[in-house]
Formats: C-alpha cells, sequence, structure tokens
C-alpha cells in the first residue's frame, strides 16, 4: 500500500442503475423480506430444537422483554403500533396456555405462527427502503453542498461561491488498494470493515464508496440515528437497514442475522462496523463484535452449499482505517468508556450528535476550517482472513493459490458445522484486527498526543490510569526540548514500523520535528472547548484536558510504543 | 469395532514412526488403513516388507513411505508425531501439499522458538509469550491448515504398545476435529477425550516434563514417597502458573493431560524425562545421558526455555529456575534441593 493519497473520480464500475445488487434488492424488497422472516423462523425452530417448551420459553421472554423496553425505553421511531403489536402476541401467548382443548401438534403450530409474526415484523422493521432517487440526492448534496463550504472557506475574495479550487477530496484523502476493491467489487461480494470512531463515519464511507465509483453498500445503522430526521433521511438514501441495540431477544438477533446473511447472498455489498459501535476509548477496536462478521461466513459457505464456486459467489472482506485529528464525540465517549466497569450497559444516547443543530454545526466547522481526515482502504481478504489476488483468488502465506471452499469441507463435501464457522468467525475478526493496525495511518495529533501522555504517565508513574486521569491539569508542564526529544525518538519507532510494513504515516511526518509538532498541536482535538494539548505562554506543552489527551493518545495503542517510556 | 464412521476405510497419515508414533499408528490401523511417513529409508523399506519397527511389529495396515506429497494426497486426517526440535522442519516440508481441507492432529510435547530473523536464544533478553510457539500454533503460522487438534495426556508408548488399557485428549478448537479424533482412536482399551482449550493441554504436557526431570533426580538421589509428594503438589502450582501466563486454563491443566500426565510421568522409569533427571542425580553428566539416549527428551529444552521467559515476566518458578541451573550451569542436585526445602512458598493452594 503506498502513503500517496489518489486524487480522481473514478468511473462507476456498473453505469446502470439497475445492475446495482441494492436496487436489485430494494425491487424484490418485499419478497426479500418474507424469505428474511421465513429463514429466521426456521432458524430459531432449529435453535429451540423443535422442543415446544422451549420456544414458548423464548417467546414469553421476548415478549416480557419488548414491553419492558416500550414502557421504559420508547424512541421517536418507534411504529405507533409497538404497544398493540405486542399485546395482540401476550394474548395469543395467554390463549394458547390456558386451552387444553387443542392437541399438542396443533399448539405447536400456533406457537410458531406467533414466531412467523414475530419474525415478519422484525425483519419488515430491519429491512432498508433504499430509494434510489434519495441516493442520486444525498451524494449531490454531499460532494457539491460540501465542496461549496470548503471553497468558501479557503478560496479568499468574492469568487468563493462559486469557485472548484477545492473538492471534498483535498479534504478526505484516500490511500490504499483502491484499485482492487474496485475490481473485486465488480464480481464478487464486498464487505467493508471500517473503524469506527464517529458518527461521521456512516456519511464518510458512504461518499467515498460512491468517490470510488462503487454501487451504494448496504449497511447496519443504529436505531437511535434514525431518530433525528436528517439521519434518517440520509441513511435509508444510503442504503442503511436498522440495528436497535436496545432488542436483544433471540428472534430479532436471529432475524438480524439472517438479513445480512441473505443480503450477502444476494450480492450485496455490505458494510460492518465490526467495533459495534464506536470506539469508546480512541483505541483501534481490538475486540469484534462477531455477531455480523459471523454471517460473512455463513454466506460464503451458503453460496458454496449452493453450488456458486466462482468468484461471483466469493465474499470479500476489505477492512477499512479511518484517521481524524478530531473526533467530535471524544469528550462523551472517553467518559462513557472511563465509567463502564467493564460491563456492557444500556447508555443513555445522548451526545453530540443527538440533534441536526449540533450536526450542521459541526460539518460546517468540519469544512470551514482545517482538519484533514484519512481513509486507508487495505487488502481484500478472504473469510478466513487470506489475502486474495486480482482474480479474487485465496493465497497462502508463500503465494499459492488454495480454495476456500475446502475450509468447509468435511469427508469430502461442505457441510454445516456452526461451531467450526464460529471459530472461523473469531479468527476472521483477529485478522482484521491485525489489519486494521496495518493499514492504520499516523497523524501529527496522535504522535504528540501519545508521546506527552507517556511523558506525564512516566512521572506519575506510581498512579493507576483513574488516579493519573484525575491530576489537576495546572500542575502538568512539559518543557518543551524534552517534549521534542521524546516526540523525535516515538518518531524514529513509528518510521522503523513503517519500514517494516507494520503501520503507515501520514506525508506531513516527513516534515521537521518542530514542524510536525506544531502541526500536532494545532490539530490534536482541535475544536475541543479544552483542548488536549496547548502550547503555554512560555512555549511548553501542557494540557487543558487530560481524559480527552488519553482518548487521542489511545490512537497508537497496540504497537508496543509504549516500551519507549 | 461396529460403530458408524463416517471416515471408515480412509486412510490416516501418520508423520514420524518415533515409538509413540508408532504406539498410535498401530492403533488407527485397527480401523483404518494407515500411510505413515518416516525420514529414513531403512524403516520405510523394514515396514513395508517385514511389518515392522526396529524389530518389533506393526500392523500389516500401515503403508510407509518418505513422500510427503504422496501422503497428503491420500490422507485427509494426518497425525503429527515428531519431535520438537523436528517439528518446525517436518511441517515446513509437508506445507506445499497441505489444503485447507485438511485436518492435523499432533502429539508433541514441546515448545518451539519463534524469534525475529537472525537471532537465537542467547541474543534475547526478555523472551515473551510472541516468541514461544505451541506445536498447534508452528502448524497454523507454517501450513494453510486452521483445524488443528492435539493428542496429550498419560500415554506412555511402550504401555501402549503392549495394548494396556490408557486414555488420551483430543484438544481442538473444533468439535469435528476431536470428533475425527475419537472415532479414529477410541477402542475397549483406549478412551478419548474431548478438551476445547488446545493451548492449555498441549502445555500441560509440556510443562510437566520440567516437573517430571525433577522426580527422576529425587528418586536418584534415593529420596523417597514424601519428598515425592511435595514436589509433585508444588510442581502442579508452578506448572499452572507458568501454563496461565501462557495463555492456558487452568482446568485443563487438572485435567488428564494435566495431573494424569503429570503423576504418571513422574512415578515411571519409562518416560525419558524421568530418566535425564534419574542419570542425573546418579553422577551423569547432562552430555553423556543425551548422547546415549535413543530418542529426544523434550523436557530439557522445555527448562532452558521456560528459565528465560520466566525472567521476562519477573513471575518465580523455582523448580525450574533450579533444575536450569543443575541441568546448564553445574549446581549441585543435594544444593538446589536444599534451597527449594527454604524457599519460602507460603500458601499452599493460591490458584484455585
Amino acid at each position: 500500500m503506498t502513503d500517496d493519497y489518489i486524487k480522481k473520480r473514478y468511473e462507476p464500475i456498473l453505469p446502470q442503475k439497475d445492475e446495482w445488487p441494492v436496487v436489485r434488492l430494494s425491487k424484490s424488497r418485499k419478497e426479500f423480506v418474507r424469505n428474511v422472516a421465513e429463514a429466521s423462523k426456521r432458524r430459531i425452530l432449529e435453535l429451540t430444537g423443535g422442543n415446544m417448551a422451549v420456544l414458548k420459553e423464548e417467546l414469553e421472554t421476548t415478549l416480557y422483554r419488548e414491553k419492558l423496553r416500550i414502557k421504559q425505553n420508547p424512541w421517536a421511531v418507534d411504529p405507533d403500533d409497538d404497544y398493540e403489536f405486542w399485546n395482540t402476541v401476550k394474548s395469543s401467548l395467554l390463549q394458547l396456555s390456558a386451552d387444553t382443548s387443542i392437541t399438542k401438534t396443533e399448539k405447536k403450530k400456533r406457537y410458531i405462527t406467533i414466531l412467523d409474526d414475530i419474525t415478519m415484523r422484525y425483519a419488515e422493521e430491519i429491512a432498508s427502503n433504499f430509494k434510489h432517487t434519495h441516493y442520486k440526492f444525498t451524494r449531490s448534496i454531499i460532494t457539491t453542498g460540501f465542496a461549496r463550504l470548503l471553497n468558501a472557506a479557503r478560496v479568499k475574495g468574492f469568487k468563493r461561491l462559486f469557485s472548484n479550487q477545492y473538492s471534498l477530496q483535498d479534504k478526505i484523502q484516500i490511500i490504499g488498494e483502491t484499485e482492487q476493491l474496485r475490481d473485486l467489487a465488480s464480481r464478487g461480494t464486498i464487505i467493508m470493515v471500517p473503524t469506527h470512531f464517529s458518527n461521521l463515519d456512516s456519511i464518510l464511507i458512504g461518499w467515498i464508496i460512491s468517490v470510488l465509483g462503487l454501487p451504494p453498500f448496504i449497511y447496519g445503522a443504529g436505531l437511535n440515528l434514525f431518530n433525528i430526521d436528517i439521519f434518517a433521511y440520509f441513511m435509508n438514501s444510503l442504503g442503511a437497514y436498522k440495528v436497535d441495540r436496545r432488542k436483544k431477544n433471540l428472534p430479532y438477533l436471529e432475524t438480524l442475522k439472517t438479513y445480512s446473511s441473505e443480503a450477502i447472498q444476494f450480492g450485496v455489498h455490505s458494510l460492518f462496523f465490526p467495533g459495534g459501535t464506536r470506539s469508546r476509548s480512541g483505541k483501534i477496536e481490538s475486540k469484534l463484535k462477531l455477531g455480523l462478521l459471523s454471517t460473512a461466513v455463513e454466506a460464503q459457505r451458503a453460496n458454496y452449499q449452493k453450488g456458486i464456486n466462482d468468484i461471483s459467489g466469493k465474499v470479500f472482506i476489505v477492512p477499512v482505517t479511518i484517521n481524524y485529528h478530531f473526533v467530535l464525540e471524544a469528550p462523551s465517549l472517553i467518559k462513557e468508556y472511563l465509567s463502564m466497569t467493564g460491563q456492557e450497559r444500556y447508555y443513555a444516547e445522548s451526545d453530540e450528535f443527538s440533534t441536526s443543530y449540533k450536526i450542521s454545526k459541526f460539518l460546517f466547522k468540519f469544512f470551514t476550517k482545517g482538519s484533514d481526515i484519512s481513509v486507508s482502504v487495505g487488502r481484500a481478504m478472504d473469510v478466513l482472513g487470506h489475502y486474495v489476488d486480482k482474480d479474487g483468488e485465496s493465497l497462502d502465506k508463500n503465494g499459492r493459490i488454495i480454495k476456500t471452499r475446502d475450509y468447509f469441507i468435511a469427508d469430502g463435501e461442505i457441510n454445516v458445522d456452526p461451531q467450526r464457522e464460529e471459530e472461523y468467525t473469531n479468527r476472521l475478526g483477529n485478522r482484521i484486527v491485525q489489519e486494521f493496525h496495518l493499514i492504520n495511518r499516523v497523524f501529527s495529533s496522535h504522535l504528540v498526543a501519545f508521546t506527552a501522555f507517556q511523558m506525564i504517565k512516566k512521572v506519575n508513574r506510581k498512579l493507576d490510569l483513574f488516579n493519573l486521569l484525575r491530576l489537576p491539569e495546572e500542575d502538568i508542564v512539559i518543557p518543551y526540548e524534552d517534549f521534542k526529544n521524546e516526540c523525535q525518538r516515538v518518531l524514529d519507532q513509528i518510521f522503523e514500523l513503517k519500514a517494516n510494513n507494520k503501520i503507515h504515516v501520514a506525508p506531513h511526518l516527513k516534515k521537521g520535528i518542530d514542524e510536525i509538532i506544531a502541526h500536532g498541536l494545532d490539530n490534536v482535538g482541535m475544536y475541543h472547548a479544552k483542548r488536549p494539548l496547548v502550547k503555554d505562554s512560555q512555549g511548553n506543552i501542557i494540557t487543558e484536558d487530560m481524559s480527552l489527551l488519553y482518548f487521542y493518545h489511545n490512537r497508537l495503542d497496540g504497537y508496543d510504543l509504549e516500551k519507549l517510556f | 469395532m461396529t460403530s458408524k464412521n463416517s471416515s471408515k476405510n480412509k486412510s490416516i497419515g501418520v508423520v514420524g514412526m518415533g515409538s509413540f508414533g508408532t504406539a498410535i499408528a498401530n492403533m488407527l490401523a485397527e480401523k483404518n488403513p494407515v500411510v505413515a511417513y518416516a525420514r529414513r529409508a531403512e524403516l520405510v523399506d523394514e515396514i513395508n516388507q517385514e511389518h515392522s519397527v526396529d524389530g518389533s511389529p506393526v500392523s500389516e495396515n500401515i503403508l510407509a513411505t518418505q513422500d510427503p506429497e504422496m501422503l497428503c494426497k491420500s490422507c485427509e486426517i494426518l497425525f503429527f508425531m515428531v519431535p520438537s526440535s523436528a517439528f518446525q522442519e517436518v511441517v515446513r516440508a509437508f506445507s506445499p501439499y497441505l489444503y485447507p481441507y485438511h485436518i492435523i492432529i499432533h502429539g508433541t510435547k514441546g515448545l518451539c522458538l519463534n524469534l525475529p530473523k537472525g537471532k537465537t536464544l542467547a541474543d534475547m533478553e526478555v523472551i515473551k509469550r510472541e516468541h514461544i510457539l505451541t506445536m498447534s500454533e508452528v502448524i497454523l503460522k507454517e501450513t494453510v491448515v486452521v483445524r488443528v487438534g492435539c493428542l496429550a495426556g498419560p500415554n506412555l508408548a511402550k504401555e501402549l504398545a503392549k495394548g494396556q488399557p490408557a486414555a488420551t485428549v483430543v484438544a481442538s478448537k473444533f468439535n469435528e476435529v476431536i470428533h475425527h479424533g475419537q472415532n479414529l482412536l477410541r477402542s475397549d482399551k483406549f478412551q478419548v477425550y474431548g478438551n476445547s482449550d488446545i493451548i492449555g493441554v498441549e502445555l500441560s504436557g509440556v510443562l510437566k516434563n520440567i516437573i517430571a526431570i525433577a522426580a527422576g533426580a529425587l528418586a536418584g538421589l534415593g529420596l523417597g514417597e514424601n519428598a515425592k509428594g511435595l514436589l509433585i503438589s508444588r510442581g502442579m502450582v508452578e506448572l499452572i502458573y507458568l501454563g496461565n501466563a501462557l495463555g492456558g486454563s487452568l482446568k485443563s491443566f487438572v485435567g488428564l493431560a494435566g495431573i494424569g500426565d503429570l503423576v504418571t510421568t513422574c512415578n515411571s522409569t519409562l518416560s525419558r524425562n524421568y530418566t535425564v533427571g534419574f542419570r542425573l542425580a546418579q553422577g551423569e553428566s547432562l552430555e553423556t545421558i543425551q548422547n546415549t539416549m535413543q530418542e529426544v527428551a523434550e523436557g530439557i529444552n522445555t527448562v532452558r526455555l521456560m528459565k528465560t521467559f520466566v525472567e521476562g515476566t519477573g513471575m518465580r518458578a523455582p523448580i525450574t529456575e533450579n533444575l536450569y541451573k543443575v541441568l546448564f550451569e553445574d549446581l549441585l542436585i543435594e544444593d538446589a534441593l536444599q534451597y527449594l526445602m527454604k524457599y519460602p512458598f507460603s500458601v499452599d493452594v493460591d490458584f484455585l
């Protein structure tokens, strides 16, 4: 992968929108939803082992949780008939368990009917509402609208409103294996797995996909985002399906997975944020949510089962990292991270992206001030994590072509082994994390934040993390010369990693160290009310917010750089 | 055996015909044809013509070859039974002929070093977990095979060869690998347990060798059963600490491959590692012992590796450390024993 960024607009790989898988999917939406509901029902029956008592219990648990959700955590986006629907389920369940007049087979049949209603409702709720006209409109807003803002800010004089001197691609740099991605996308099915730091990522990736000339990808977006009208519009038009994190019941989770798996088998490119949610610590995701990822493995096997052994049935995993100087939500993310006691729990979904006003304000800031973003596209892999060549063939470490299909074979034929696929998914997850670290691109801001935090940590060696973060900010002063020396040491190590192809660096890191530090200080968390790092009047380095400094420092976690201190 | 067996009549590969490899090949040959890989041409001929290995008869169902490609082509399931010192090399020789549909189960109780290019153990200040590979990790690193398992447990080759009752553990992250191992090996005299913690099971088999050497030394000094009881239980604690630090789970260490194997090897004159300790205590030097043994005692290498690892982590492992001094730094066994008797173990059991 080169460090040079790509500045050109690609021709669409499929010029006719009717050829787009996502358009084909939306055309047969009704039938597809029906299929998903059917398949989910079958999966759940399989999971409950055809045992009526178990099924009954699952249904009752689902009902209980859903009623609780409606009562305790209702959202604007919830359908109006939510309460009614679950009330109907409740009375059917009650009636059925009290009814002694019908036979067991009949009873089972009716439980299955209830299950059918539920999966159908979920499938309908999850399914995306892609509309091509909306997509076109959104895309043009993003590209031209943002380009206007950008030029308005950077080009001086009267003409600025009409200038095309800067395009979005000056602001958002794309590097990496874009040609391979385009090529494989026209022949197989792509699953893009980006790192996730900000809610902006969804829109950003949508834009990148369009710049690269790829047809739209579908992706699971948190239902909470659909609470906000402007986001709902964007999401829908970009092909998002809905993921409701409040619903943790078996039928919902199975329907969600089935939806994803069936869509991949349909040939629709997908986007998973494999970290599940935004990285709260600012670290590159190291533990991935494997639920959706498992659908990639499953869909690949299903394609082989159907006898599709050529590239048209092959699933390609493409890791992507998004690198920021500044994450708008950093203050609340790191706060949540620090208050989380290790268990996952429900948190109030209130953050900087809670209103359209705040988003617009952010977008305006983003485009009018200079905070660059870069997106690194990694090499495509098969579902076992092997790199693939230009024809989509999997390669082993020595470059020998191997067949992914063979991994699903036992005794000479493809078989279904959920436990095996679970292990493959773990493996794929680990490979993606490895690739993330590999294609990650270091910015000056990461460097200064990392170095400053490690220096403070070294001085206060005896404090644990929480006490360290509670240090009074006014007590922390790093003399500039020391800081410069340490930055240089970290930078040298980063370049050594780069020489071993273990990381990438932004071009601005090739300047002199003073310039790099100045650039880093200017950019690190630049729009926060309290800046993670600034120079004081004597030219020494101080922090205004330790937690934020920790957040930006975390970006370079996982490279053993802390060993330098 | 009349049980339904999906791998019935398929050839099974056995790589390495040492004593354990031969014992396993014989057991496999009761149900399936076996293709065995041996490096020495004479041995291949002996197996194919005389149906024997170094004079002891083996099943006629075993066909020997020197050709990795032929073995990989005719077998989907392979048992790797080569000593750890040659393991990587053999795996590399097989690697070009292995495909994703292959399943590999190994029975090697040793570790392998994975150092940066051009470095040796002596160059390294500290050894970290990433520098140590278990045999399954070697397979994963060198080949495209992902469905990997291991065999471990109290399986003294000489007893197996006599057909005495025994049990083993097949460990793998993949249930299908465990099932295959069970189907292929289980018999009236051989029980096969499954375990999903492959790293823990491998480590059990590896680390117990350290304690086995120490147990042999105690016996060689003419000490009694009290001392052995002390050693085995303290050895168990040490094994668990080291094993956890390397990523194995406690459950596996207290299972058949851990305690089961430890007790067996610490009591058996048939064990190579025990023999090393015994002869050391009798006053022989390590060099003469190694030169006169037919097969490798894995424990010696393990002690060297683990001692360096322990230093890097800041942990203490008194038995391993002292054994290292005895083996490589000419510390007298009596002095090592004195040291251990004075070592301030404060709590009996603090890991459960």
